[in-house]
């Protein structure tokens, strides 16, 4: 990496950032885009492939009907216009991941045009306009085998895999987004991560960054401060996370801005993002831009969804997840850092499925951003892969409202439903984690604790009731726990009262 | 009377009545290719030993009592440009040499299913691209009635086979002309469906939106029975129309023209046609006239514009189409010596596995398709397109089918020709224009041209989902010329095929 940079602040002093985000979204559909075979993730290389995905002379595609509704939803959710008549077009181009040397695509009749969608930055609100969203086909993938990085260049051989071939994509592109000015990286990561949830929310898409399901180019260019004409863009790829996009493009910015401060010109260029160095490097140069020689696909008839289809659409979408936070935030009565807990754990489905399941919403917050979020953390798992349900927290959270349980006992109940012991109360019962509610027993150990430690007794009996502390911990540790603090403290201070 | 001089309505009924088995049938017609496919070369593989196999099946079905279909047991020949699982298909060209498609197209699979019997795979212009088959790679065949003069193309391999008896039916695929230019110089009867009306799935792409399967047979009923098997709605092929076939075998059977009226196209005669085409067109107007049809003069202004429109469609999805021939998954492979990358290799296969034609094509399509380009080409024929399907959608109105000769000139010499490819193009002329506008149209042999005792064909064209009326025509023409024109005593159906052989 030898990219002079200009520090951040100096840039942004300088220059105006104008955003351009490409994502592309696998669709969760069964089967792939054109032909039945499955869409399943991490199958045998070649085993979900048939004559048309495999582009055999002579086959034919036949559009999946369930693309094309969650394509319309898609759009629809962005606020999109939905085509009253498209067409594909095929873009040319030879690569081996391409089985029949064109992708099946769409061209300048794309299902979804002209949306918009408001995200917030700091509680500044951003409007990012959407030019389209269309259908196309992923192609195969290719593994280099034998060069020294994993890339084409220098590898002895080639694999490809063409499982992929063919599975449904949305790609979404916005309009050329103004006016984010210091946020801009901070804007396209919220953006990105918002197209997430509402993806999820449409139950379109996996959404699963790491695996490739949502992918996002990142376009920059600067202006310099005070003009409008738009500058030289580069193109940022293999932004695999949401991290990496706001950190891409701040290297993107501090890099442009240096070049053009020095009188420099910014190459129209794809550039690819190095997540461990933590820099961008040239890919393509986009200036002897491919001709893709775009066409409308003669083998399959266009697309005319009716008014009457796109309207039954609009009515099965689900509340947007802008909006359904601000609903849960006011109901559940959290503050914003108690609520940004939530979101930033990702547990907001989470803790609404608790509390559904008859917890609080301060007892489904507590275990899921806590306790749990630790060991999804620790066991390298998404919170919502831990094996356990909302529905099993919620009787957790009563176990311990009810008192059968304390939250030292909670935890070691987790470790049960964890390990496949089963429900909450069946784990209580098996490992016998109840609080002793036995009083004879509880009031033998105050009296041996309060003789064992005649000081802390006095204390007490003087009032200061803090020395109460020494006297109830050493309760807890005979009873090995299970003993409800609250009712121990009771006895102690009726005791020496 | 041999079993391989028959109709395949006579076989299917000796068949039904058990007076002839199905293998019989298919060892004389396989009898019959080893003996003169030597001099006509109409095959590029025979599937000998699954034919005879299939043969067996059939006779037991029937022997078994079950209901087969009216064509069950009867030989066809298969145009090497539809998939068949097993047999290797080449599309006539070097590119494929070895490919054996892992699954059968439904063109195919219907006539399995009806119970035919696939004889094996016939000649044709590399990837349908040519009028002569001179365009294969495999060598030319040679049309039985002149073994010095072309069977037409692309289709030149499946029409020989009809002429020389080496199959009774055989299935095409008609682009611009594919199955009707080499019907009309071999003197057999093909049919160009409505576009859509039969599957494409299987059929290897040459231009996506033109390419037809079709039915060919020596006479008009076979033709129809032939069509019957093969059209209909298929979900597999995007395009295909989700509507009845035609009453196709009806209208073969009736034949009647009375109060038809017939529209002769002005715009498709006159300079450029030889005088035994225009005198033998002009005869078979006036018979369908004297049969009770009512004749009517048309114009289609546009049609002129019609082989240059289709000169820039077809190369254009041509070049997108052929683009998946690149070495990396099947087919030939040149230069892989584990030095080149792979976009070399891809270059040096296409290089030395597309002939002259296919390259040109190639060509012109990528430059008709290239930015900055596209509106003046791509876009500009797509209009012509949409005119002249205008031209057909006006001359409907006053006319139940269109006629004209079904190519300018009968059988050309080998040769003579493909030094020029523009000469080559004007074969299609009278046949481009249905491809174009998506409609049905067949050529039906109206006798010999008095100048050099070759075949005439006369086009009947209808609108989309009027198969039907081709037929009509075709059976009124194949009842009335006999009697009523000279030389009709050498058409196919007579042993004239068999002589021009010796």
């Amino acid at each position: 990496m030898t990219d002079e940079l200009m520090d951040y602040d100096d840039a942004l002093a300088l220059y105006d950032p104008v955003l351009g985000l490409e994502v592309h979204v696998e669709l969760n559909t069964n089967s792939k885009m054109f032909c039945g075979c499955s869409t399943e993730f991490g199958a045998e290389p070649n085993t979900q492939t048939c004559p048309v995905c495999l582009g055999l002379p002579g086959s034919l595609p036949v559009v999946n009907g369930k693309a094309v509704e969650s394509a319309m939803r898609i759009g629809l959710a962005l606020g999109c216009e939905i085509a009253e008549w498209c067409r594909f077009a095929r873009k040319n181009y030879f690569y081996p991941d391409m089985t029949k040397d064109f992708q099946t695509s769409q061209y300048d009749e794309p299902i979804a045009f002209d949306g918009s969608v408001t995200i917030e930055v700091d509680g500044v609100p951003y409007e990012i306009p959407i030019e389209r969203a269309h259908m196309e086909e992923d192609a195969g993938k290719l593994l280099h085998v034998g060069g020294a990085t994993g890339r084409i260049q220098g590898a002895e051989y080639s694999l490809i895999d063409y499982n992929r071939a063919g599975v449904p994509l949305i790609e979404i592109v916005t309009k050329p987004v103004r006016g984010t000015g210091y946020n801009a990286p901070e804007v396209a990561k919220a953006y990105v991560s918002f197209l997430r949830d509402m993806l999820r929310s449409l139950g379109v898409s996996d959404v699963r960054m790491e695996q490739g399901s949502l992918r996002c180019d990142a376009n920059v260019s600067l202006m310099p401060k005070g003009t409008h004409e738009l500058g030289t863009r580069t193109e940022t790829k293999n932004v695999n996370s949401l991290r990496s996009i706001s950190e891409a493009l701040r290297y993107e910015i501090r890099r442009q801005a240096a070049i053009l401060a020095s009188g420099g010109r910014i190459i129209q260029e794809t550039r690819h993002w190095h997540e461990d160095g933590g820099y961008t490097s040239p890919g393509r140069n986009k200036e002897q831009a491919e001709d893709y020689r775009y066409f409308p696909e003669p083998d399959l008839v266009p697309i005319a969804p009716s008014r009457e289809w796109v309207e039954q659409l609009r009515g099965t979408l689900p509340e947007m997840p802008s909006v359904r936070t601000k609903r849960l935030q006011e109901v559940w009565g959290f503050t914003d850092r108690e609520f940004g807990d939530i979101l930033a754990g990702s547990a907001l489905d989470l803790v609404e499925a608790t509390v559904e399941a008859g917890a609080s919403p301060a007892g489904a917050r507590k275990w899921w951003v806590t306790e749990l979020a630790r060991r999804a953390n620790e066991a390298g798992l998404e919170l919502s892969e831990l094996a356990i349900t909302p529905a099993q927290v919620a009787a957790l959270q009563k176990l311990v409202d009810a008192g059968t349980i304390n939250d030292k006992l909670a935890r070691q109940v987790i470790d049960g439903v964890l390990a496949g012991e089963g429900e909450p109360d069946e784990v209580v019962r098996s490992r016998g984690l109840a609080v002793v509610s036995d009083s004879g027993a509880l009031e033998a150990a105050v009296d041996r604790a309060i003789a064992a430690d005649p000081d802390a007794a006095q204390k007490i009996r003087d009032g200061k009731v803090q020395a109460a502390g020494a006297l109830i911990g050493a309760v807890m540790k005979e009873m090995r726990g299970q003993a409800d603090a609250a009712a121990v403290r009771a006895l102690v201070l009726h005791r020496l009262s | 009377m041999s079993l391989t001089t028959r109709s395949a309505a006579e076989l299917a009924g000796l068949l039904a009545r058990r007076e002839v088995s199905a293998v019989e049938v298919t060892a004389a017609h396989l009898d019959r290719i080893s003996a003169v496919d030597g001099d006509v070369h109409a095959f590029l593989y025979v599937d000998g030993d699954r034919a005879l196999s299939l043969a067996k099946e059939v006779d037991a079905r029937r022997a078994a009592g079950e209901k087969l279909g009216p064509l069950a047991g009867v030989p066809v020949g298969v145009k090497d440009v539809f998939t068949y699982a097993g047999a290797p298909t080449t599309c006539g060209s070097r590119i494929l040499e070895g490919w054996i498609p892992p699954y059968t197209s439904t063109t195919v699979q219907r006539l399995l299913d009806g119970g035919l019997i696939p004889l094996g795979k016939t000649n044709m212009d590399e990837f349908a691209m040519g009028s002569s088959t001179e365009n294969s790679g495999y060598g030319a065949t040679h049309n039985p009635w002149d073994l010095g003069r072309i069977p037409g193309g692309s289709g030149g391999g499946s029409a020989a086979a009809l002429v020389a008896y080496e199959a009774p039916l055989t299935v095409g695929s008609d682009t611009g002309g594919s199955i009707r230019q080499p019907a009309s110089v071999t003197g057999t009867v093909g049919i160009k469906p409505t576009y859509g009306g039969t599957s494409r799935y299987g059929l290897v792409a040459m231009a996506s939106s033109l390419d037809t399967p079709g039915p060919c047979g020596r006479s008009v009923l076979d033709t129809a029975l032939l069509h019957e098997t093969i059209a209909g709605h298929d979900p597999r092929d995007s395009t295909s129309i989700d509507a009845p076939v035609p009453d196709v075998v009806g209208a073969a059977r009736s034949g009647d023209v009375r109060g038809m009226r017939i529209g002769v196209v002005r715009e498709l005669g006159g300079e450029g046609y030889a005088p035994g085409v225009e005198q033998r067109f002009d005869e078979a107007v006036a018979l369908l006239q004297d049969a009770g049809a009512e004749v009517v003069e048309v114009s289609c202004p546009h049609f002129e514009y019609a082989l240059a429109a289709y000169y820039l469609i077809m190369p254009s999805e041509v070049s997108s189409n052929l683009a998946r021939f690149d070495a990396m998954r099947y087919g030939l492979r040149v230069g892989d010596d584990g030095t080149r990358s792979a976009e070399e290799v891809m270059s040096l296969t296409r290089g030395r596995g597309f002939g002259e034609e296919v390259k040109r094509r190639i060509i012109i399509g990528t430059y008709a398709l290239s930015s900055g380009y596209y509106d003046a080409y791509y876009g500009s024929a797509q209009k012509v397109r949409t005119l002249i399907t205008r031209d057909f959608d006006t001359a409907f109105q006053v006319a139940d089918v269109l006629v004209s000769p079904s190519t300018p000139t009968t059988a050309f010499r080998l040769g003579e020709r493909v030094d020029d490819p523009l000469s080559m193009y004007k074969a299609d002329l009278c046949t481009i224009p249905s491809n174009l506008a998506g409609n049905c149209a067949g050529s039906f042999p109206v006798g010999l041209a008095p100048e050099d005792g070759l075949p005439v064909g006369f086009q009947v064209m209808a609108p989309p989902l009027a198969d039907d009326r081709l037929y009509r025509v075709g059976a009124a023409l194949e009842r009335l010329l006999p009697s009523q024109l000279s030389g009709l005593g050498a058409l196919p159906g007579s042993l004239a095929a068999k002589e021009a052989l010796r």
